[in-house]
């Protein structure tokens, strides 16, 4: 059986396609999702790619929250639908607060573009099971608003439950606060971070492949769900 | 506008612009967002909690920023 996943378009989404061949990539077969259809086409996971979803207006990802797609996929990730969302997608996710916290303006201003050496905090989430807690990636990096921001007491609680799933390495890129990247729910299911594991995974495009187990980690983690 | 405890990188930077164009004595700047809503017929109190709960769900981003809501008498409904 070949484990499905969704990505959605969005007007103004930019990485789908990178994402769709991410999955295919990694052995799974990609199903394009409609940001105004309610339907997941029965998928076993999505994927949020990156982009400017409604020209970012108001803020970044806080009109997609509130699309048809996104009410399906709130509902679904609640009872357990692994879901990954990448830049865009990460603001989606903190906007529909399936994660804590909110993604804010670079503090330095500028837009920032470049390949981030990341560490994986937690090899135990649907996207990451392939990786090993302490592996060291190195994935691009694009986003005008990455700074991850959240209130001390919930920093302290994603430090102590193990949710910061990606910190950035060799240097803070954005003002992150300590140095987040990516951080999950509580259940493992959901994942949100900035850097884009979709444009590194094959060696004529990006500059590792060291991506490619986010696609194949979830594949992993449907499979062992459908067994248990 | 964004909560006191939240980084204000933008109003940072105009805050640094400031002495270069001969402003001095900020000591420091917040920069916000204002949305100016026209609404059908009279203001009155349930009008508002709607409005609060537009600005509470959508608006802002209760996470980072906080509102207020005012209620301002258009020129058109004073005359």
């Amino acid at each position: 059986m070949t484990t499905r996943v969704g990505v959605v378009t969005f007007p103004g989404s930019l990485d789908e396609r990178d994402a769709q061949r991410a999955v295919k990539l990694a052995g799974a077969e990609p199903v394009a999702l409609w940001h105004g259809d309610k339907s997941l086409r029965q998928v076993d996971a999505v994927i949020l790619p990156g982009g400017f979803s409604y020209g970012d207006y108001l803020r970044c990802g806080a009109i997609a929250r509130f699309s048809p797609v996104m009410e399906t996929i709130i509902e679904e990730a609640r009872a357990g639908l692994p879901v990954l969302g990448i830049c865009n997608g990460f603001q989606m996710l903190c906007e529909s607060h399936l994660l804590p916290g909110a993604l804010t303006r670079n503090d330095h201003l500028h837009f920032i573009c470049r390949d981030q050496r990341l560490r994986v905090e937690n090899a135990d989430t649907a996207w990451t099971r392939d990786y090993a807690e302490g592996d060291e990636i190195t994935v691009p990096l694009k986003n005008g608003e990455g700074g991850y921001v959240a209130d001390e007491r919930t920093l302290d609680e994603l430090e102590a439950e193990g949710r910061v799933v990606f910190r950035y390495l060799g240097g803070n890129p954005n003002g992150s606060r300590r140095d987040i990247a990516g951080v999950t729910n509580a259940a493992g299911n959901v994942v949100g971070l900035m850097p884009h594991p979709e444009h590194a995974v094959e060696a004529l495009t990006g500059p590792t492949t060291d991506g490619l187990a986010f696609f194949t980690s979830v594949t992993t983690s449907v499979l062992r769900k459908l067994v248990a | 506008m964004l909560k006191p405890e939240i980084l204000d990188p933008q109003g940072q930077a105009v805050q640094r612009a400031l002495p270069r164009l001969g402003f001095d004595g900020v000591r420091d700047v917040r920069q916000g967002k204002r949305f100016e809503l026209e609404m059908d017929g009279p203001v009155d109190d349930t009008v508002l909690d709607r409005v609060r709960e537009m600005a509470r769900t959508f608006l802002a981003n209760t996470v980072i920023e906080d509102f207020d809501v005012r209620v301002e008498v258009t020129e058109e409904e004073s005359r």
